[in-house]
């Protein structure tokens, strides 16, 4: 059936508005990451500047301890992803593989860690921190993380597909429970590990709530709250330097997603159809 | 005779030491890690949480002191909260539905092959990936009302300025339209999910018995998508709801409590007015409507939502 040409426009016009809605924003962050001050005043605005202020970058950059937060970004994010693997691979075996006493009730209590954010029980979170003596310190923002419900949950069920035959067999040639996890497990269950990978990093990277509320100085805080804070350290109306901090936010993140597209998206989409 | 016995005594013995062997003892070990960081930073805090919500403490006095139910009755009649409920209900449905009927209708205009089809649903996924700062600071500045993008585009079609973030007749909107642009990626590629899970040969049928598309739509389409529609109605409420980041940044709250939601007025009672129990009461509220979500959630899909 050949579509009429009418349609053709259309369809093509609506994509190109499309386009713009979700290209528009970021070619603005990026337009304005490169203008002067002065620049930034104009109405009806200029898209292109007259020359590029790389400095924005440095001024953005030396406005406050940056180096320190994109560290402690570093480390919490890896921290993060390297307990949690830790933290949820026995767990999901065992849920998985093992029949044990309370293994349900044990498995409810993870179910229900899965449905409680951070955004409700981070008050009291705060005032333990604060009584164990680990508010603001790296701690404070790794520890809660260390292992991860909807991990766990999603792990098991990839475990539980192993066929028990394969584990049967492995066991009679003496394998132990460590090595079926090595040599069989992990390999077949290596998209959902890359997925949680993926997952866990943009969350923790990404995230501005814990940190916000679990620092008070610069010792801990991470780069999206250095981000954050620019706007107060630089006056409102600096747009040019907020965005050239907010550039280089977005930019890892943005490449990234250029070159694993196809893994992210399937990560995301996955665990929503799941 | 004194030889089965002694055989048994040695099964026993066997079965008592097997019992406390590794292989018993191996599974809780390989949980422990993780049950422990649930106990101490989730399930401990819940009860803390409700523990605090009968209290009043300033967080630096060494007393809390117990008040009953005092706290509850006060939230009811606090004229703030009940702006602070009004709107996290506005801004909850208001950003859902706009959400999820955007997204039904790109997923059914995207979900084709091409590589300009990929390009799309990536392009629009992007600000899914992106931070919330990011978010929040980037539509701020779109949304300036004197320099900004979007006032500018206005005016390029004959629509007067409008004050995005600065007036309490438009702020909450103007989150809500953030909202909507942030998810609307992740819904519509789920969406999509879903409908390439739809049997090819039902669509077939259909085309046989010459259904029309909009009764092929109706009868085929929404209810094979039912589960993805449900289960991204219910995840998008439980986490708009939860709405925190645009609003500290965008807004704080403001202007004149027009977009203080749940989260924000937990913050704000508790980390700028030190009303610890207060906070603690708004914050169990909070976990009861999000617990009633939660239930409604497993119950549905325990039955299954959809006609297969």
């Amino acid at each position: 059936m050949k579509t009429p040409s009418i349609f053709k426009a259309v369809n093509g016009l609506g994509l190109l508005l499309l386009f713009i809605i979700f290209a528009m924003p970021f070619v603005w962050m990026a337009s304005t990451a490169f203008k002067t001050l002065g620049e930034t005043l104009t109405f009806p605005p200029v898209w292109i500047p007259e020359t590029l202020q790389w400095e924005n970058f440095t001024q953005a950059w030396n406005s406050g301890p940056f180096l320190k937060y994109f560290f402690n970004s570093v480390i919490v994010t890896l921290f993060i992803l390297i307990l949690q693997f830790a933290t949820i691979i026995p767990a999901a075996y065992a849920f998985a593989r093992y029949n044990f006493p309370l293994k349900n009730f044990f498995f409810a209590l993870t179910m229900i860690c899965l449905m409680i954010p951070s955004q409700l029980i981070f008050l009291p979170v705060y005032l333990n921190l604060s009584s164990w003596g680990i508010l603001d310190t790296i701690w404070g923002l790794i520890l809660p993380f260390v292992t991860s419900a909807f991990g766990i949950f999603l792990l098991r069920q990839s475990f539980m597909q192993v066929p028990e035959e394969l584990l049967e067999a492995a066991r009679l040639d003496d394998a132990t429970e460590w090595q079926i996890i090595r040599k069989i497990m992990l390999p077949l269950a290596k998209p959902v590990l890359v997925t949680l990978a993926l997952f866990s990093f943009i969350a923790h990277w990404n995230d501005y709530f814990w940190p916000l509320v679990m620092t008070t100085t610069d010792t801990a805080r991470t780069l999206p709250l250095g981000i954050a804070m620019l706007r107060q350290v630089e006056g409102g109306a600096s747009w040019n330097i907020v965005m050239a901090g907010n550039l280089l936010l977005v930019l890892p993140i943005l490449v990234i997603f250029f070159f694993a597209q196809r893994h992210i998206i399937r990560a995301f989409v996955y665990t929503g159809v799941k | 005779m004194a030889l089965i016995k002694a055989s048994m005594g040695m099964e026993r013995r066997a079965e008592r030491r097997s019992l406390v062997s590794w292989a018993n003892v191996r599974p809780y070990a390989m949980i422990s890690p993780a049950i422990v960081v649930f106990c101490l930073f989730f399930i401990y805090p819940i009860g803390y949480m409700i523990y605090l919500s009968f209290h009043d403490w300033n967080f630096v006095s060494p007393t809390k002191e117990f008040v009953g139910t005092a706290n509850f009755t006060h939230l009811l009649s606090d004229r703030d909260f009940r702006e602070v409920i009004v709107n996290s209900f506005i801004y909850t449905f208001a950003s859902v539905f706009l959400t999820i009927s955007i997204s039904l209708m790109l997923a059914l205009w995207l979900n084709r092959r091409g590589a300009i089809y990929s390009f799309m649903q990536a392009s629009i996924f992007s600000p899914h990936i992106i931070s919330l700062v990011s978010v929040s600071m980037l539509w701020m500045w779109i949304m300036d009302a004197d320099y900004g993008l979007l006032n500018w585009a206005l005016n390029l079609i004959g629509i007067e300025s409008i004050p995005w973030l600065t007036s309490p007749d438009y702020a909450l909107a103007s989150l809500i339209l953030v909202a909507v642009w942030k998810g609307i990626g992740f819904n519509t590629l789920v969406f999509i999910a879903g409908l390439q899970s739809i049997p090819k040969d039902l669509y077939e049928a259909a085309e046989l018995d010459q259904t029309p598309p909009w009764r092929r739509f109706l009868r085929l389409t929404v209810p094979m998508l039912s589960p993805t529609l449900f289960f991204l109605t219910i995840i998008g409420l439980i986490n708009s709801f939860q709405v925190f980041e645009t609003i500290n940044l965008m807004t704080a709250g403001g202007p004149i409590n027009s977009t203080n939601t749940f989260v924000y007025y937990i913050y704000q009672n508790g980390f700028q007015f030190f009303k610890i129990g207060y906070a603690s009461a708004a914050g169990v509220i909070l976990l009861v409507i999000l617990s009633v979500l939660t239930v409604i959630y497993f119950k549905v899909l325990s039955k299954r939502v959809h006609y297969r």
